[in-house]
């Protein structure tokens, strides 16, 4: 079925208030609709996108959907121009957010390093593809580095969700509009080609929008209900005023948003300030997943679409009598380096799996910080890991283990 | 004794940072009093630029933000398209609007986005050492063209506005300078008029583009700098209304 027809199918419910009557409605979406429409459910004012494979679905479903909610669509000439109206937009207070693929993402830094100083609230959503440069349209885990490091100059960092599933996806994005405007940041959605090509039933829950005070239990709720399967959880979030915004200095003293600070000391200050924001971040905002660790000799590391063919090769080991489980990060920054680490206190060997020649696997490792071994199997820009390569590895590792 | 001449509200009371003789204190100015006249300091958003007119929100009493090196019409985009009731504007020099932003303002009004652009041309980069610019004339000693521009090696100044009025999204293109009093009045009525279009809602990119004097990097006198732009400048920068 092609995403045209995806979307007419998708309209037509909609007009006819078959899915609009509801609170919630279970269809069948790629992910690239799939988080447009989630976005829309979370008050996303204004998207802005270029198109590049395998996220096109995303920017075509928006230029029809915000309008139609009375929101702003924008065909960029550039990454660096979405990433720009994004700053723009969200500087007077609005919800934002882009989407691209990782050499669009790549251009955008320049934003995010922006918007990080400046500290506005963004989302940008990564559906990876194969890199370096021009790479290819397959999809990948080559950007964790760039994601999770921050691929932009200057001491910052950015929130970075790992969903596995397409409901995940469009559970992170209301998550990703919470989180950005709670503590000013950026949120990336680290998606790869397969999450954005692939349709999957979901749940798309009309009522979530924005949080208040007033819905966030009530959200919370649904959330859990919708993500049963996964860690993903709403906190009862208190949104912070946005007082800051530039709305016009009506009643008021003008607002100024800058990322320049030449006094001395004064720049140093504003880094302390964001590192403390950071810190606080990485105390409460971690989630993960974890099945089967707490006898397992093995413990299979992976993320996002790895996790789930982690997770058959991990069933199929249990089958086999090898005591094997698995952690799977959901916040890729903050990274549950702490649940890492309690599972590392005994001993037992890791084994990260990535769609990448090992990235994530470093923070595995400084996780562990040398208690046990960590080892690493992975396939680069557009390989996809197999259950079965994935399961010999197991296998290999379960006889030392064993003996 | 009736006061002739104050010091309009939006312009704020303090010693700027600029050179002597350095054209953005007038620029500013002529800017804050468009904002006053039209009684929309309520309403209005500005952008700072990458340059030496970065502070230009320690001057200009508006809520303001400062952006990337020429991104500015991009930022401005996701602002007027976010909010279409604020008055946006955004303040760039040559370096940033004529460089490395080229295809942000082309393609913002190209999409006739409902902003207004004041362009200030100085004809070098001021803020990093008075290197040049694609708006450089030819023969311009500059820090980069040590010997003068050359068309055949730096190639020929860039004329912006003339590029941008032939734009149907592009609905006011004016250029003047800021080389004498009659100069300033009637860069004043450009400015004004680029924000009454934004006001009354035309469906358009306003952009007045001021020949402004960097003695500085220039390396005259204030006063021979603004005969310079009169005599120099205007040959490769002809003032007048391109487009309105």
């Amino acid at each position: 079925m092609s995403p045209v027809t995806k979307s007419t199918a998708m309209k037509n419910m909609i007009e006819k208030g078959q899915i609009s009557n509801r609170t919630s409605e279970r269809v069948l979406m790629c992910g690239n609709e799939a988080l447009g429409e989630a976005a829309i459910i979370a008050g996303c004012d204004a998207y802005f996108g270029y198109p590049i494979t395998p996220q096109n679905e995303v920017t075509a479903y928006m230029s029809r959907r915000m309008p139609e909610e009375g929101r702003v669509f924008i065909q960029s000439e550039s990454e660096l121009a979405a990433i720009n109206m994004v700053f723009g937009a969200s500087a007077t207070g609005k919800r934002a957010m882009t989407s691209s693929s990782s050499p669009g993402i790549s251009l955008m830094q320049e934003g995010i390093s922006y918007l990080a100083g400046a500290e506005l609230p963004a989302v940008v959503v990564n559906v990876m593809r194969g890199g370096p440069g021009l790479g290819n349209i397959a999809p990948s885990q080559g950007d964790y580095f760039q994601a999770t490091r921050g691929g932009g100059h200057g001491d910052y960092r950015t929130i970075v969700l790992g969903p596995s599933s397409v409901q995940e996806l469009v559970d992170c994005m209301p998550l990703a509009f919470d989180l950005a405007d709670q503590y000013r940041m950026t949120v990336v959605v680290l998606a790869d080609g397969i999450l954005g090509q692939m349709m999957e039933p979901i749940v798309l829950d009309k009522k979530s929008g924005r949080l208040t005070a007033e819905n966030a239990e009530d959200k919370e709720k649904k959330l859990k209900l919708n993500s049963a399967n996964s860690a993903v959880k709403a906190l009862s979030r208190k949104m912070p005023p946005k007082d800051w915004a530039l709305t016009g200095a009506k009643y008021r003293p003008q607002n100024i948003i800058r990322s320049l600070w030449l006094d001395e000391g004064v720049l140093e200050k504003l880094n302390y300030k964001l590192q403390a924001k950071y810190e606080q971040v990485q105390k409460n905002e971690v989630l993960c997943e974890e099945y089967e660790v707490d006898d397992a000799e093995i413990v299979v590391v992976a993320y996002g679409v790895a996790a789930r063919i982690v997770r058959g090769a991990v069933n199929k080991a249990r089958e086999e009598g090898i005591k094997a489980g698995w952690i799977r990060p959901i916040t890729l920054w903050p990274f549950p380096t702490e649940q890492i680490s309690k599972a590392a206190d005994e001993f037992r060997i890791f084994l990260t799996v990535e769609m990448s020649n090992g990235q994530m696997v470093e923070d595995v490792k400084l996780a562990v910080a040398g208690k046990v071994p960590v080892l690493f199997y992975g396939r680069p820009a557009g390989g996809v890991p197999t259950v079965d390569e994935i399961l010999d590895k197991i296998r290999q590792l379960s006889i030392p283990a064993k003996s | 004794m009736e006061a002739v001449f104050t010091r309009t509200p939006t312009f704020k009371d303090c010693p700027t940072h600029y050179c002597p003789g350095c054209g953005h204190g007038i620029a500013h100015r002529l800017i804050a009093e468009t904002i006053d006249e039209l009684g929309i300091r309520d309403r209005t958003i500005g952008i700072a630029p990458v340059g030496c007119s970065v502070l230009a929100y320690n001057y200009l009493d508006v809520d303001m933000i400062e952006v990337a090196h020429g991104r500015a019409p991009a930022v401005a985009t996701g602002m007027k398209r976010t909010n279409p009731d604020k008055i946006i504007f955004s303040y760039q020099g040559d370096g940033d609007l004529a460089a490395i932003g080229t295809a942000e303002i082309i393609h913002a009004a190209h999409r006739a986005e409902q902003i207004t652009v004041i362009f200030i041309n100085n004809a070098v980069f001021g803020m990093t050492g008075g290197q040049m610019a694609p708006t450089t004339v030819l023969g311009q000693v500059t820090a980069t063209t040590q010997q003068g521009r050359e068309a055949t090696d730096q190639g020929y100044p860039l004329q912006i506005s003339e590029l941008l009025a032939v734009l149907p999204g592009a609905i006011y293109v004016e250029r003047c300078a800021l080389s004498g009093p009659a100069q300033v009045r009637k860069a004043k009525k450009a400015i004004k008029h680029a924000f009454e279009l934004q006001v009354s809602d035309a469906q358009g990119l306003s952009l007045v583009e001021v020949l402004s004097p960097c003695p500085t990097y220039w390396r005259m006198t204030p006063a021979k700098a603004m005969e310079w732009i009169e005599k120099e400048m205007t040959k490769v920068f002809p003032l007048g209304r391109l487009k309105d």
